[in-house]
C-alpha cells in the first residue's frame, strides 16, 4: 500500500481525486441539483446572460446552461468510463493472448498493431465515427476500436517477461492449464500498469469525445454533452459568450483533474513501471 | 547500421501495405450506401433505384470484394486514388492542392511550440522547484488539459470579435495565420515543455556533466555545450513522432478557422460521405506519418552515437 501513501502526500493528485469524486457525485445527483430541466425549451428566455435564476445564462433555445453543464458530467464521465473499459478489455485480452501464446498469433496481432499505429488516432476515430454515423455509441466504438492498440503492446510486453518467471514454470510443472495460469498468475501482474495507463489516458479520452461531438460526429442535440454544447453555441458566440465559456471550462477542469491523478500515479510508481509507460 | 535501416524500411513497406488494405476495408464495411448519399446531395432529392444502380455501376461499386480490393491496390500502386465524388477532381490532386496550406499551418505552429517550449523548459529545469518552475508546469498542465478547439473558439471570441485584431477565419495573409497557429502551437508546446524540462534534469544528473564541471569548464559551457545538446535529443524525437498528431490537431483547427487545408477537406468529405476522398486522404496521411517516423528513427541513430542497433543480437 506504499503507492497509496505516496499518492496521499501528492497534493495535486489528491486535489484531482477530490474533483473527480465531486463531479461524479454531481453526475449521480444531477436531477436533484440542477435548477431546471436541461431539455426544457423556453423561447421567451433565449440567450440570457448569467443571472440569479440562470447562473450560467440560457442558450439559443432558452435552456438553462447550468443544468445542461451539470447533466453533461453524466455524459462525459460515463462515456469515458465506458470507452476505457472497452479499451482495457480489448487491450488486455489481445495483449495477453499474443504474449502468452506467441508464434503466429503474436506475429499477426503485432502487425495489425503496427498498421493501426500508422494512422494518427484522432483522424482514424473521426473517419470511423463519421462512417458509422453520428451518435455517442459510434464515438465509443470508434475510440475503442483504435485505442486498445497501445494497451495490447504494453500488456504483451509484460506478459512476455512474466511467463518466463519461475512461478509460472512451477505452475506449469504442477500441471495447471493455460487458462488457470493466465487467470491466477499473469493477469494480476499485468493489471496495475494498465490501470495507471488508463488513468493517464482518461483525459485524452474525454478530450477526444468532446472534440468529436464538437465536430458534430458524437452526441446529437438535445443531449447535453459539453463538446456538442460548444458546437451549438458557436453561431452565437458574439452575443452570448457564456455559451462558450462554461462547457469549455468544465472539460478543462475534468481533464486537468485526471491529469493530476495520472501524473501523481506515475511519479509514485517504481521506475521500472515508469519506463514501461513512457510512450 | 545499414542492416537496421534496411530492416526498418522493410517494416515500413509492410505497414504501408497494411494501411492501404485497412483504408479499403474501412470504407468497404461502412454501413449505408454511398451512392444513395452522394446522389441525394447532388440531385437534391431521393434518387430513384435506376439512378443508384447506374451510379454504382459507373464507380465499380457492384464488383465482388476481392475484385474491388485488388482494384484499389492496383490503383494506389499507380498513384491513382480515384476521383472525388463532390468535385470530380483526382483525389491525389485535391490533397496536393491543399497540402501547402496545412504545411504552412503545421510548420508555424511547430515553430511557435518550440519557441515557447525550449526556453521555458530549460529555465524550469535550471531553477527546479522555484516559483517559475511550478507556475510554468501548472500552465503546461492546463495547456495539455485544454480542448484545442475550445482554445481556438476563445481566441476567436477575444481577439477577432472583441478586439478585432485578427480575422476569425479564412486564408491568405499573415494575420489569418496568427490565431490558428497559436491554437495549434500552444497545444503542442505543453507536452514539449514538460519533456524538455524532464530531459534537461535527467542530463544534468549524468556523469559527463560532473566530469565537465570537475575539469573546470565554465558553467556556461557545461550547460549549453554538454547539457542542452544532449537534452535536445528526446525533444527532437518527440517532435518527429508528433507529425501525425500535428495533422490530427490540424484537422480540428482547420475546421474551426475554415482553413482551406487537408484536414478541412477531409472533414467535409466525411460529412458528405465522399468515399474516395476519405479513403485517399486517410491513406496519404498514414503514409506520410510512417515515412516521417522512419526518418526520425534513422536521424536518431546519427544524433545519438550511443545508440547501436544491433540487428543480430536483438530479438
Amino acid at each position: 500500500m506504499s503507492l497509496y501513501l505516496k499518492l496521499k502526500k501528492d497534493k495535486p493528485a489528491m486535489l484531482g481525486i477530490v474533483i473527480i469524486i465531486f463531479f461524479a457525485s454531481i453526475a449521480v445527483f444531477a436531477p436533484y441539483i440542477a435548477p431546471h430541466d436541461p431539455l426544457e425549451l423556453n423561447l421567451e428566455e433565449r440567450l440570457l446572460s448569467p443571472s440569479v435564476d440562470h447562473p450560467m445564462g440560457t442558450d439559443n433555445l432558452g435552456r438553462d446552461v447550468l443544468s445542461r453543464v451539470l447533466y453533461g458530467t453524466r455524459v462525459s464521465l460515463s462515456m469515458s468510463a465506458a470507452v476505457v473499459t472497452i479499451i482495457m478489455v480489448l487491450g488486455i485480452t489481445i495483449g495477453t493472448v499474443a504474449g502468452y501464446f506467441g508464434g503466429v498469433v503474436d506475429d499477426v496481432t503485432m502487425r495489425v498493431v503496427d498498421v493501426l499505429l500508422a494512422f494518427p488516432s484522432i483522424i482514424l476515430a473521426l473517419v470511423i465515427a463519421g462512417l458509422l454515423g453520428p451518435s455517442l455509441t459510434n464515438v465509443m466504438i470508434a475510440l475503442g476500436a483504435i485505442w486498445w492498440v497501445g494497451y495490447s503492446r504494453i500488456v504483451r510486453g509484460s506478459v512476455l517477461s512474466i511467463k518466463e518467471k519461475e512461478f509460472v514454470e512451477a505452475a506449469r510443472a504442477m500441471g495447471c492449464s493455460d487458462t488457470y495460469i493466465i487467470r491466477r498468475h499473469i493477469l494480476p501482474n499485468v493489471l496495475s500498469p494498465v490501470i495507471v495507463l488508463a488513468t493517464l489516458d482518461m483525459g485524452h479520452i474525454i478530450l477526444s469525445i468532446a472534440a468529436l461531438s464538437f465536430l458534430g460526429l458524437g452526441a446529437q442535440p438535445p443531449i447535453p454533452e459539453w463538446g456538442a454544447m460548444l458546437n451549438e453555441g458557436k453561431p452565437f458566440m458574439e452575443s452570448a459568450s457564456h455559451l462558450m465559456i462554461f462547457p469549455g471550462l468544465m472539460i478543462m477542469i475534468t481533464v486537468l483533474a485526471f491529469n493530476f491523478i495520472g501524473d501523481g500515479l506515475r511519479d509514485a510508481l517504481d521506475p521500472r513501471m515508469q519506463e514501461m509507460l513512457i510512450k | 547500421m545499414k542492416k537496421y535501416i534496411a530492416k526498418r524500411l522493410a517494416i515500413a513497406v509492410i505497414v504501408m501495405l497494411g494501411a492501404s488494405l485497412l483504408s479499403f476495408l474501412l470504407l468497404y464495411f461502412a454501413p449505408g450506401n454511398p451512392a444513395h448519399a452522394i446522389l441525394t446531395a447532388q440531385l437534391g432529392h431521393d434518387p430513384s433505384l435506376e439512378e443508384v444502380a447506374f451510379f454504382m455501376m459507373k464507380h465499380d461499386l457492384n464488383n465482388p470484394f476481392l475484385v474491388q480490393c485488388s482494384q484499389w491496390l492496383y490503383m494506389i500502386t499507380h498513384l491513382n486514388l480515384g476521383t472525388s465524388f463532390r468535385t470530380g477532381e483526382p483525389v491525389l490532386m485535391e490533397f496536393l492542392d491543399r497540402f501547402p496550406a496545412t504545411f504552412e499551418l503545421a510548420f508555424t505552429s511547430m515553430l511557435i511550440a518550440l519557441l515557447i517550449a525550449i526556453p521555458v523548459g530549460i529555465l524550469s529545469a535550471l531553477k527546479q522547484n522555484s516559483i517559475l518552475d511550478h507556475s510554468s508546469r501548472l500552465v503546461a498542465l492546463c495547456g495539455v488539459s485544454m480542448p484545442n478547439f475550445w482554445l481556438g473558439l476563445v481566441l476567436i471570441m477575444f481577439f477577432s470579435l472583441k478586439l478585432g485584431w485578427f480575422p476569425c477565419f479564412g486564408y491568405g495573409t499573415a494575420s489569418h495565420l496568427v490565431l490558428p497557429a497559436i491554437t495549434l502551437g500552444t497545444g503542442l508546446a505543453a507536452p514539449l515543455m514538460r519533456l524538455m524540462r524532464a530531459s534537461m534534469l535527467e542530463v544534468l544528473r549524468q556523469d559527463y556533466i560532473r566530469t565537465a564541471r570537475s575539469k573546470g569548464l565554465s558553467e556556461h559551457l557545461v550547460m549549453w555545450k554538454h547539457g542542452l545538446k544532449n537534452a535536445l535529443i528526446p525533444v527532437i524525437t518527440h517532435m518527429g513522432m508528433q507529425t501525425g498528431h500535428l495533422l490530427g490537431g490540424a484537422v480540428i483547427v482547420e475546421t474551426i478557422f475554415a482553413w482551406p487545408g487537408v484536414g478541412k477537406f477531409l472533414v467535409d468529405g466525411i460529412y458528405a460521405r465522399d468515399y474516395p476522398v476519405i479513403q485517399g486522404f486517410v491513406l496519404v496521411i498514414a503514409l506520410f506519418f510512417v515515412l516521417s517516423n522512419l526518418a526520425v528513427d534513422i536521424l536518431y541513430t546519427y544524433l545519438d552515437p550511443r545508440i547501436r542497433y544491433d540487428v543480430e543480437n536483438k530479438k
